[in-house]
């Protein structure tokens, strides 16, 4: 048996526990470990797109339990996807936050490899109860990161932040209970064959369990009646973590899609159908708010969270029309937005640095220090942000709108996008120009040190987002396969309930 | 027993639900306790509720369902470790901010 696929989440998992046990240890060696692991995990990454990329399904059973008994993880496209991306992501926060960030209190890479196993499993599971765990084990580390470093704003905003994630764990139980009393069976493959089997008479019960699981992952994305904990969280805590939690968001996004498109995507009248009813107007509400939130807010991290706020929206939206092109089209797009919101937060932290008061308030006119490679930095930042050429985000807004184009009620999401992003635009040339065009007072700033080592990892951040475009094609080609894979559930419950095909042709449409 | 139960968890979750909707962080905390309390009796009866019934299978003619039990004994690991974070969390913040209102700010005591 191959044991590779499990490695994704026993390689951080084992590194921090045993950098717990090991605190005593010269933080450099702290720090390479936590390095080499997520390093590790980027190569596992790449390991997980090229065997996913060929199309098949690879299975992990764990304990060699067969399917619907034991917990399985499951490696697809959209797996590999995430796994790659929080891999990448993952090694960019680190690397910055070992420029000193991780000094300001304890156990920092422990727990950023705890935040590693619980993404990456999530990523991987095929058991929605495991899904519940590895949340579980993502949150509680989040919750330690996010007041990694200790300050009023930050345990403020961490209150807000435990007490509604806690709320989002209850209801997910609430709805694995009534999943599980109605089918009994939580193997997500064999759950979305129960759910189509399913009596009509239990069809009330499964809708509001799905409405519930709706909720749930609502608030891990941030969608709009359940985001206002999102602003406050992500810019009171350090920029490191801030970045790292631009893929918290996208979890939620994920489960959403793994979630409705299989389990209560099969049988004739789909349970799924009123969740994408609802996610479409809520999506498109999120994104206004997100335009509004962007030009309303006091400093750059609050206008960073509102840009994740954006992305989660339009992410959204576009994932509710459920063809095979705006399928591909936003996941384009959550490669793009989950990179661009990192090196936002990185590149507000090395701004704030740069500032002798404010930090990246924009309430206090302080001068940047060393404005010639910053301001390049931050108008390239902003090109790429907002969305347009030659970056990534021109790319991933095109292929939504000409995607969404062949939808009637695409319309609206052409007016709705195009008018955030226009209010983004203005908002981020509003901060360049005021702290960049302001002319004088650059002698005194100049004192303080630029750290090149950050500097270098949010331009390559940047670069990565150029290169996302140059290498537009097979991306494309590659995404438009995982949306055709995931728009296939059968082939999802064939690999993984081999004897049960026979079944799964007869229930499905 | 089914009906004291459904009666029990309902009385849970309305006391939760309302404790959770208060503006002190302690209150919030019992809250969530109670809610995780009804959740977990709610995990548990989805394997249906029998009486005498062991969750071996082969010792009795009937048993119970293993694996709600299983799965309560996993959300209550974790609603255990949870609260207990969320109580030093909320002890943090009434140390920092010197109240112990959720939102870090007492709203009638600015106003004096």
């Amino acid at each position: 048996m191959n044991h590779v696929l499990i490695l994704p989440i026993l390689l951080p998992l084992i590194t921090g526990a045993s950098l717990l046990l090991l605190y005593r240890l010269p933080f450099g060696v702290q720090r390479l470990a936590g390095l080499a692991s997520t390093l590790g995990l980027a190569l596992l990454g790449a390991w997980a797109l090229v065997t996913a990329g060929t199309g098949e399904y690879r299975l992990y059973h764990a304990g060699d339990w067969p399917a619907p008994y034991g917990i399985v993880l499951i490696l697809d496209r959209l797996s590999a996807l995430m796994l790659a991306l929080t891999a990448t992501l993952g090694l960019g926060c680190l690397l910055y936050a070992s420029r000193g960030i991780d000094r300001r209190g304890a156990h920092f890479h422990a727990l950023f490899q705890f935040q590693l196993a619980g993404l990456n499993g999530a990523f991987l599971t095929g058991d929605l109860f495991n899904l519940f765990v590895f949340f579980e084990i993502l949150l509680i580390a989040s919750y330690a990161l996010l007041l990694h470093g200790g300050g009023r704003a930050r345990s403020r905003a961490g209150l807000h932040y435990v007490i509604i994630n806690l709320v989002g764990s209850a209801l997910f139980l609430v709805a694995l209970g009534t999943l599980y009393g109605l089918t009994g069976t939580l193997n997500m493959a064999d759950l979305a064959l129960q759910v189509a089997a399913a009596p009509p008479g239990d069809a009330p019960l499964l809708a509001a369990a799905s409405m519930v699981l709706l909720v749930v992952f609502g608030i891990k994305a941030a969608i709009l009646p359940l985001l206002f904990w999102l602003p406050r969280a992500y810019s009171a805590s350090s920029a490191p973590v801030a970045a790292l939690f631009a893929i918290m968001t996208k979890v939620g996004v994920y489960a959403i899609l793994r979630v409705f498109l299989l389990v209560f995507g099969l049988g004739e009248a789909p349970v799924n159908a009123a969740a994408w009813q609802w996610l479409w107007p809520l999506a498109l509400a999120t994104l206004a708010l997100g335009g509004v939130g962007v030009l309303g807010s006091d400093s750059l991290r609050t206008l960073t969270a509102y840009l994740v706020i954006i992305s989660v929206g339009t992410l959204l939206a576009t994932l509710s029309l459920v063809t095979p092109a705006t399928l591909a089209a936003a996941l384009f797009y959550l490669i793009h937005s989950t990179g661009m919101a990192a090196a936002f937060f990185l590149l507000a932290d090395l701004l704030g640095q740069q500032r002798d008061e404010g930090y990246d308030r924009f309430s206090v006119a302080a001068p940047v220090g060393h404005r010639g490679v910053l301001g390049s930095l931050f108008f390239l930042a902003a090109i790429a942000a907002v969305g347009l050429p030659p970056f990534g985000g021109f790319v991933s807004k095109a292929w939504i709108l000409q995607a969404s184009a062949d939808e009637p009620r695409g319309l609206w999401l052409w007016g709705v996008l195009l008018t955030a992003a226009l209010l983004t635009l203005i908002a981020v040339s509003r901060t360049g120009s005021s702290w960049f065009w302001r002319p004088g007072g650059a002698g005194k700033a100049e004192a303080r040190p630029l750290d090149h080592g950050c500097l270098a990892i949010v331009c390559a951040m940047v670069a990565l987002n150029g290169a996302l475009s140059a290498l537009g094609e097979p991306i494309m080609g590659y995404l438009a396969l995982t949306a055709e894979q995931l728009l296939t559930p059968r082939a999802y419950i064939a690999a993984m309930l081999p004897e049960t095909l026979a079944v799964a042709t007869e229930i499905a449409p | 027993m089914e009906l004291l139960y459904a009666m029990t968890l309902g009385v849970l979750t309305t006391c939760g639900v309302y404790l959770l909707l208060r503006a002190r962080t302690f209150t919030v905390i019992l809250g969530l306790t109670l809610l995780s309390h009804a959740v977990n009796l709610y995990l548990f009866a989805s394997g249906r509720l029998v009486a005498g019934a062991p969750a071996i299978v082969g010792l009795t003619e009937r048993s119970a369902d293993p694996l709600p039990q299983a799965l309560v004994l996993t959300a209550i690991v974790i609603g255990f470790a949870m609260t207990a974070f969320v109580v030093v969390l909320a002890l943090k913040a009434a140390v920092e901010l010197r109240n112990d209102h959720v939102d870090g700010e007492n709203p009638d005591e600015d106003r004096l």
